[in-house]
């Protein structure tokens, strides 16, 4: 919403506030102003003076030589090269020193451009004539201006005053960014309410009164709204020996600020009633209105309409339209139609101000594919009382500027009407909630300011109907508090019962996932949560893969953000493929995000969302590299047991020898493995790439931040190494469990030495070796106790088929 | 004898004088104080020294032992000083020369920047909880006084997966499932991925951030909102930090305010990152609305409380002066190595 502050002061007019002043001000007191333009910001020394002779430059024959009267006693010359000047015209001057916007192209110049007397072609020149584009303005809006030339006043200018303030452009224009509770400040009357109440001055909204002549409106026109639920009220006026012509310079100064352009009288008198009251306003020619009748009804499923700029819309019974006995002659509240558009040779007309269903209008215009001003009005709901005030305006000044006669009477079906609301006050309830202490009378003060009623008996706000916005107690307590200033109220911190502040046991857990990732070298990335569903493909997951039910997106930004993740795999590699194609050497990341598991296709309740930790990494390190990760991360959150890999974890898109589903205390917590090369083809990564997901629901469970001294070993250590040759397939996993299972209660500690598979040894077959260390607690081990535990092992292990070498 | 160990001391002394290593010194020790030094072989002859003289010959033995102990000890020190002073020498090393690190990992800025106010909000007795990302219409706009069609609910652009369940616009709901459980006073925030339909560009994403803020408890002002959110504003941003309150409309709270704090960067005089007013806009706030809490199953003339909302990336990238919001999620090592 954009407005000039000389249009707000003709309803506050003892405001005088620079524009500063004001945007802090009214930001404060709720109405945000975005930002302003001063017209004349550009502009500078540009006098009315009048041509009072013209003779040709003695050397080009483009250039013309001006005397001109500034009203100073003394003509000052200026050479143009326009050539639509006479001599006795008034025109816009600058003069020299002076700056104007920018040049005759209409290209605006940031500081203007700075005028200097000077020769053109040997002959001086005190200055510049100037048309509306150098002032930084458009023939659009100041539609009386030379098509191409100099900008000429009428002959009542007055020579030697200012000519931006004789064209308006003395004003400063605010941007205003409304909330959409606050309806009645979508108008200028609403605006203007907000800034007297903000500064303290006497609003003046216009006296509205009009002569109507002695016919009856009802013989002219019927209404019949057959749709009452879409529209609470319907006012129609007709005007008849309508004179169409331009409107009065102040209307279209006044519409040129607010960014609409003056077309006739007609048109201006409904868009400045809609910018003045919010109303929109629409009017229809009435010879073209068949059977002399307006009817409101829903269109019919497929209808189709030529509006009024010349568009076919398509229409369904969900959009309400206005019709003649016939056809349809506009969409209601968004755009009238080509059939009964006003032209420059109407006689009579009819004058509508309705209401709307807002949410039906916001619809609608979805619907059809376009917002007008109007539907932008209507959709965020109208008061219905508003409807015939500006109607009554709008008569107003149709007589005004002479543009037709009114006939006599309003046709009213006004359905459903708006009630004045009360609600109760209490002022310390007031500044309990605010943790002020106003005085009963100041929060008065501010209600009546904003023209909210008080019932003193009763103890209530009678709220009037243009302020719906405000349904209870605590909108009565905004009202104050922006009155009194947010500046002004205290701040304190709570009181009452104390409250232990902590995260959960699950935040806590990933923030330990977090820093020892960092402490493994891995990088926190973040992806989005929706994906492609042909990462199913590129994953080479299967057909009939549970993956593939994922919950799906009905309005997404594109099939590329279409499902919900079933897998974090695709973040992940993408990321690593952006670094790859980057040249990123080493790149090791790690992700904390969730996962969305429908638990029924089609969805029909949330999905179970779990978080993932996933792993990814190429460059530098191995399938082990990762495995040391996850094994680092489990002992910083007490995982403590021996983690089991199983290699039959059937993940199609990891290297089938290469990859394992991580075994915590028999449950699967989660997979590791190299990516398959096609997979990595896939995303274009060029190397080997590692990864591994951690589901973290399943892992939560096993972590406790517990921890137990055991004390430091007092006791020597005896250490065994056992060298083995076993066939390949045979994992040391398999070789550990046996250690761990058979080393007995003094078994402390083993670990894999040696593995070699080559020439001394016999094909298909693979060497191991281990180091055992054996320690009790309460004594020095004796030989016999570790001999019994070591033939324990080697027993166990030649029964799986392991042979021990010497 | 006197002459003797006269003759042995003197010979020591210039012995111990030639010796130019700390293995010769040994030799002189040894030679003279071992097992069968000359010292030693002297004490050893003492059994033929007569009684009366033992006393005197036995003093005159310890002194010499003694002269020749405290010059070796002495020379050994001093050359040991020496060959420590020369190894020093020797060991100079360019410190300039490149640093071994520990390629350690870093964190993502959105985490540094929620660490940050988890840590704040934590101190002043916050409880940080999580709600659903794909959520409930209900929670996600009904139970925050945002009915059907209200206009509000197109200006949030939801995601959908049908009519009941959306892609959670904002964390908000979280507000409503804490004041379900109907644990009072409640002190939480709530953390998390929202989601609208913006197209991604410099400052737009699809998927972004947000932590929500709730208070409910007997006597809560909009004062109290003020002077939390002023202590958050000073710890984020700096004691200096200021703060403005404009009044603002939300649904789900009323009276509503949209927070500004002094440009950090340029401490309120005005820059190109404030736009030259000096101000930032940080978050959104009121007191939370009576139908809300009505619907959540308080009852608002008993208790009443205040909600905040702020924008995790929008803190991040103020913060941390990141220019796009795509960087967030492209996860480009050069980028997150910088955090």
């Amino acid at each position: 919403m954009n407005t000039s502050l000389s249009w707000i002061k003709k309803y506050v007019p003892d405001l005088e506030v620079s524009a500063q002043e004001y945007t802090d001000a009214m930001t404060l007191s709720g109405t945000k102003v975005e930002g302003f333009e001063r017209l004349d910001e550009d502009l500078e020394k540009i006098i009315i003076g009048q041509i009072i002779k013209i003779d040709r430059h003695p050397d080009a024959d483009k250039l013309i030589v001006c005397q001109i009267d500034f009203g100073t006693g003394e003509l000052v010359q200026i050479v143009t090269g326009a050539t639509n000047v006479h001599e006795g015209d008034k025109v816009p001057a600058v003069l020299d020193g002076g700056r104007v916007a920018g040049g005759h192209d209409g290209v605006k110049t940031k500081g203007g451009i700075k005028i200097k007397k000077g020769k053109l072609r040997g002959v001086e020149s005190n200055g510049m004539l100037c048309s509306i584009e150098e002032l930084g303005s458009t023939k659009d809006m100041y539609p009386e201006a030379a098509e191409d030339g100099i900008y000429i006043f009428d002959q009542s200018a007055v020579v030697g005053e200012s000519a931006i303030k004789a064209l308006g452009l003395d004003d400063i224009v605010f941007e205003y960014e409304i909330t959409s509770n606050r309806v009645d400040c979508y108008s200028v009357l609403g605006i203007a309410r907000e800034a007297a109440a903000t500064f303290g001055k006497a609003f003046v909204p216009p006296v509205v009164t009009f002569e109507e002549n002695s016919e009856d409106v009802n013989d002219y026109i019927k209404v019949n709204v057959e749709d009452k639920d879409l529209c609470p009220r319907y006012c129609a006026r007709v005007v008849k020996n309508i004179k169409i012509g331009p409107s009065p310079k102040w209307m279209q100064r006044c519409l040129s600020s607010s960014g609409i352009r003056p077309i006739n009288n007609i048109v201006d008198i409904t868009n400045f009633v809609m910018e003045e009251f919010g109303q929109p306003m629409h009017s229809y020619d009435l010879d073209t209105i068949a059977g002399k009748e307006i009817v409101v009804r829903r269109a019919a499923d497929g209808e189709v309409f030529r509006t009024l700029d010349g568009q076919e819309r398509i229409l369904d019974s969900s959009v309400l339209m206005i019709c003649d006995s016939e056809k349809p002659v506009g969409i209601a509240g968004i755009m009238g139609g080509e059939n009964s558009m006003i032209t420059d040779n109407v006689k009579t007309m009819v004058f509508e101000a309705a209401c709307f269903d807002g949410t039906n209008i916001r619809l609608s215009s979805k619907k059809v594919g376009f917002r007008t001003d109007a539907s932008g009005k209507f959709e965020k709901g109208l008061d219905p009382e508003n409807a015939e005030a500006a109607m009554d305006r709008a008569c107003q000044l149709i007589e005004e500027l002479g543009a037709g006669e009114v006939v006599g009477g309003m046709i009213d079906v006004y359905t459903m009407r708006s009630e004045t609301r009360r609600i109760a006050f209490d002022y310390e309830k007031v500044n309990k909630m605010l943790g002020t202490d106003i005085d009963e009378a100041t929060m008065l003060s501010y209600f009546e300011k904003l023209e909210l009623g008080y019932d003193a008996d009763a103890k209530e706000v009678i709220i009037p109907t243009f302020r719906q916005d405000l349904e209870c107690f605590a909108d009565l307590a905004e009202e104050v508090a922006r009155f009194y200033g947010y500046d002004n109220i205290p701040t304190t911190l709570p009181t009452g019962e104390a409250t232990i502040g902590k995260l959960s046991f699950k935040l806590r857990i990933e923030a330990v996932a977090r820093s020892t990732s960092q402490f493994c070298g891995f990088n926190q990335g973040m992806t989005y949560s929706f994906e492609s569903p042909k990462v199913f493909d590129k994953l080479l997951i299967p057909a009939d893969s549970e993956l593939r039910n994922a919950v799906t997106i009905i309005n997404p930004l594109g099939e590329d953000f279409s499902i919900m993740r079933t897998t974090s795999l695709n973040g992940m590699l993408t990321s690593l493929a952006t670094n790859y194609n980057r040249r990123n050497k080493n790149v090791r990341l790690y992700e904390m995000g969730n996962i969305y598991l429908p638990k029924q296709i089609p969805v029909t309740e949330l999905p179970e969302e779990k978080m993932q930790f996933t792993l990814g990494m190429y460059g530098e390190g191995d399938f082990f590299t990762m495995k040391g990760a996850i094994e680092e991360f489990f002992e910083e959150i007490g995982m403590k047991n021996k983690v089991a890999y199983d290699p039959a974890s059937g993940k199609p898109f990891l290297h089938p020898g290469r990859q394992a589903s991580i075994v915590y205390a028999d449950t699967v917590v989660g997979y590791l493995g190299e990516v398959h090369p096609e997979v990595a083809d896939n995303y274009d990564i060029g190397e080997r790439a590692y990864v591994a997901v951690l589901d973290m629901p399943g892992i939560i469970p096993f972590a406790t931040f517990d921890r137990k001294y055991e004390g430091i070993a007092k006791y020597p250590a005896v250490t065994r190494d056992i060298s083995m040759v076993m066939k390949k397939e045979i994992l040391v996993g398999q070789v550990e469990a046996i250690i761990e299972a058979k080393g007995g209660k003094i078994l402390e500690s083993y670990s894999l030495f040696d593995i070699y598979e080559g020439s001394q040894i016999k094909e298909g077959h693979k060497s191991v070796a281990y180091s055992i260390v054996f320690r009790a607690k309460d004594r020095t081990l004796e030989d016999a106790d570790v001999n019994a535990a070591m033939s324990r092992i080697l027993k166990e292990l030649q029964g799986i088929g392991i042979e021990l070498r010497q | 004898m006197k002459e003797k160990l006269s003759v042995i001391k003197e010979e020591a002394i210039r012995q111990i004088q030639g010796a130019d290593t700390l293995e010769k010194l040994n030799e002189v020790r040894v030679a003279f104080l071992g097992k069968k030094g000359e010292l030693t072989a002297v004490l050893k002859g003492m059994k033929d020294v007569s009684p009366e003289d033992r006393p005197m010959v036995g003093q005159l033995v310890n002194e010499t032992r003694e002269a020749i102990e405290s010059l070796l000890d002495e020379t050994k020190d001093k050359m040991e000083k020496v060959a420590r002073e020369a190894r020093l020498r020797e060991e100079v090393i360019d410190v300039t020369l490149p640093a071994k690190k520990n390629d350690v990992g870093h964190r993502h800025p959105n985490t540094i920047a929620l660490e940050e106010v988890e840590r704040i909000f934590v101190g002043m007795g916050y409880e940080v909880v999580e709600g659903p990302e794909v959520e409930y219409d209900y929670y996600n706009f009904e139970a925050l006084n945002i009915p059907a069609n209200h206009p509000a609910k197109d200006e949030q652009d939801t995601f959908y997966v049908n009519s009941n369940i959306v892609l959670r616009t904002q964390t908000s709901p979280v507000q409503v499932r804490t004041m379900e459980q109907g644990h009072l006073p409640i002190r939480m925030i709530a953390p998390g991925r929202v989601f609208r339909s913006d197209e991604v560009d410099a400052t737009h994403s699809p998927s972004f951030h947000q932590i929500e803020g709730l208070v409910i408890d007997k006597n809560i002002t909009f004062a109290d909102l003020k002077g939390t959110l002023a202590q958050f504003a000073k710890e984020l941003f700096g004691e200096e930090t200021k703060v403005k309150f404009r009044p603002h409309h939300f649904q789900f709270t009323e009276p509503s305010a949209e927070v500004d704090v002094t440009c950090f960067k340029c401490g309120g005089k005005g820059c190109r990152m404030c736009k030259g007013s000096g101000w930032i806009e940080i978050l959104g706030c009121g007191m939370v609305h009576p139908n809300v809490l009505r619907m959540s199953g308080i009852d608002p003339d008993e208790y009443n409380g205040f909600a905040f909302g702020i924008g995790l990336e929008r803190i991040a990238l103020l913060k941390y002066e990141i220019d796009d919001m795509r960087l967030l999620y492209e996860n480009d090592v050069r980028f997150l190595k910088q955090f």
